[in-house]
């Protein structure tokens, strides 16, 4: 009770906030017109019109909610103005590109931890491959591939994984060899093979740590489809839609596209943290 | 070899030296002893006397620089291929994600049991630690003197003859630590292990062990080798008769005069 009393206490002062700066940002345009039209504008009339322009420079909250719902609940999903279309476009990129990017990384991982030659040469590479900027990246994959008749869902699924594998790598580095000495030593007393150590012991100790790495990967796996769709001039998924929205000056339909993203990123973490939630509960690992 | 199978364990001038960035760690140095079947072996000294090391060893953990060590007449490495040994740390070490029962089950999993087999022993074994029922609950929702107890039921899950302790009731307070040592006297004699037992606390020592071995460190060898004499029955009162304090009074003596070699040798 008090912690979404906490939430709905932030929740308005930012909305607050946010009305607030539309009348600010959006007053110039205001001025101009009633400049124009030779009448004087009284505070309520800007108020009203900061809140109502068609292309205001910030779109106040209910204009961008009015959008999100006209183009989810009122369109048809088959409609190419259907946020749900752009949606499930980026989504299947996105889950191609987390699927691919975390068994990538678990795969490295397990090379890391076992092969002593990767160990000593694959980290500063996944390293130096995540500050290269995404930005740069992106637009020659997707040209890359379209030389050799590659594009749609697989080239931006490439990106996905590019950003998602990373952090699911790091965790699972650290979580297959989070076991101690004597645990190691424990098993040495069994005579217990490599294979019964890694299924045993290192595999379901690393769970906890794959999960938190999922749960950062899934959601860079959005980001990596999304700046995917940028360059391409693309015309389906959320990223067209912000781009389109830009080329037009259409900021409600960019932000609408922005809060759709993000409540599609919150919702994937979401599913990812209840799914961590349901197998150590299972696993025991949790109470 | 023939004249070794007459013990479950002999060191012969055995030594152990760790080369470490500060120089040789001297863990071990030239150290004779015999363990025969059924003995009770306490190995008592303080930190660096090399009592865990030697325990190690014994598990083919650790791999002795020189001299000659044998376990069933064995190699201590065959030994461990034999399955001698369980071993008991200081911490339980069960596994979290799995049950009481499942993690008996993990070294009989390992070596191959089928699965009435691993039943019937997880059944038995914990019968033995007085943890009947308990199969089921996960790790956490027991005391630590009760994880404690699992795992010395994990370690004879496997029929092992000999039973290695290194410091298992170390982390345990002192009430909960005096009922494990008594459960754990009526363990030995109702199984007839042998069993090596690393720790900290004289009391413990002389009321658990057939034979004391007290060691010091720098380098870490044995100063003193006492042969129990009491009796087999040890009720708990027995810690307060003359004979335990004076038994007591001479492992404590043995560590003095250990520390008393030690500052000779840094002079």
């Amino acid at each position: 009770m008090r912690k979404l009393f906490a939430i709905c206490t932030v929740v308005l002062v930012i909305v607050a906030l946010w009305y607030a700066a539309a009348v600010k940002m959006n007053a110039k345009w205001a001025y101009d017109q009633a400049a124009r039209a030779k009448v004087e504008l009284s505070f309520s009339e800007l108020v009203k019109d900061t809140w109502s322009q068609e292309r205001p420079v910030l779109p106040a909250p209910h204009q961008v909610v009015k959008e999100l719902w006209g183009t989810t609940v009122m369109k048809k999903v088959t409609s190419k103005r259907s946020l749900i279309f752009h949606g499930w476009i980026t989504l299947e990129a996105t889950l191609l590109g987390f699927a691919v990017g975390t068994l990538l990384g678990i795969l490295l991982s397990v090379g890391i931890i076992y092969i002593r030659a990767m160990d000593m040469s694959v980290m500063p590479w996944a390293i130096a491959s995540q500050t290269v900027p995404i930005l740069a990246i992106a637009p020659m994959i997707i040209v890359v591939l379209n030389s050799v008749g590659i594009q749609g869902l697989i080239p931006k699924a490439i990106i996905s994984a590019y950003l998602s594998f990373f952090p699911v790598l790091v965790g699972m580095v650290k979580g297959l060899r989070s076991p101690d000495h004597m645990q190691l030593d424990l098993l040495k007393t069994y005579n217990a093979s490599k294979s019964d150590a890694f299924f045993k012991l290192r595999l379901p100790s690393s769970v906890p740590y794959l999960f938190t790495s999922m749960k950062v990967g899934i959601a860079a796996s959005l980001v990596g489809t999304i700046v995917g769709e940028l360059p391409t001039g693309a015309i389906r998924g959320l990223g067209a839609r912000l781009l389109t929205g830009s080329y037009y000056g259409q900021t409600i339909q960019m932000w609408a596209a922005l809060f759709a993203a993000a409540i599609l990123a919150a919702s994937l973490v979401a599913i990812v943290g209840a799914t961590e939630k349901t197998v150590l509960k299972r696993m025991g690992m949790i109470r | 070899m023939m004249h070794h199978d007459f013990h479950v364990v002999s060191a012969k001038d055995l030594c152990l030296t760790f080369q470490t960035n500060d120089g040789p760690v001297h863990a071990l140095k030239d150290v004779n002893l015999q363990i025969d079947k059924g003995d009770f072996v306490s190995f008592i000294g303080p930190s660096g006397c090399g009592k865990t090391t030697f325990l190690r060893a014994i598990a083919a953990l650790e791999h002795p620089t020189s001299g000659e060590l044998t376990v069933n007449g064995t190699t201590p490495e065959m030994a461990r291929q034999d399955r001698a040994y369980g071993y008991v740390f200081q911490a339980a070490g069960l596994y979290p994600w799995r049950t009481i029962a499942k993690n008996i089950k993990l070294p009989l999993e390992i070596m191959g049991f089928t699965k009435a087999e691993q039943n019937k022993r997880v059944e038995k074994v914990l019968k033995l630690v007085d943890l009947e029922g308990f199969g089921n609950k996960f790790p956490w929702q027991l005391s630590g003197g009760m994880q404690q107890r699992a795992s010395i039921a994990r370690a004879l899950s496997f029929d092992a003859d000999i039973l290695l302790m290194d410091e298992p009731f170390g982390a345990l307070d002192e009430i909960v630590r005096d009922h494990l040592n008594e459960q754990l006297l009526k363990l030995w004699a109702s199984t007839g292990k042998t069993i090596g037992f690393v720790t900290h606390s004289i009391p413990e020592a002389v009321y658990l062990s057939t034979k004391i071995v007290v060691m010091s460190p720098r380098p870490g060898r044995i100063t003193d080798v006492i042969e129990s004499t009491l009796p087999k029955e040890r009720p708990l009162s027995i810690r307060d008769s003359k004979e335990f304090i004076d038994i007591a009074h001479r492992v404590r003596e043995g560590l003095r005069a250990g520390h008393g070699d030690n500052g000779a040798d840094n002079a």
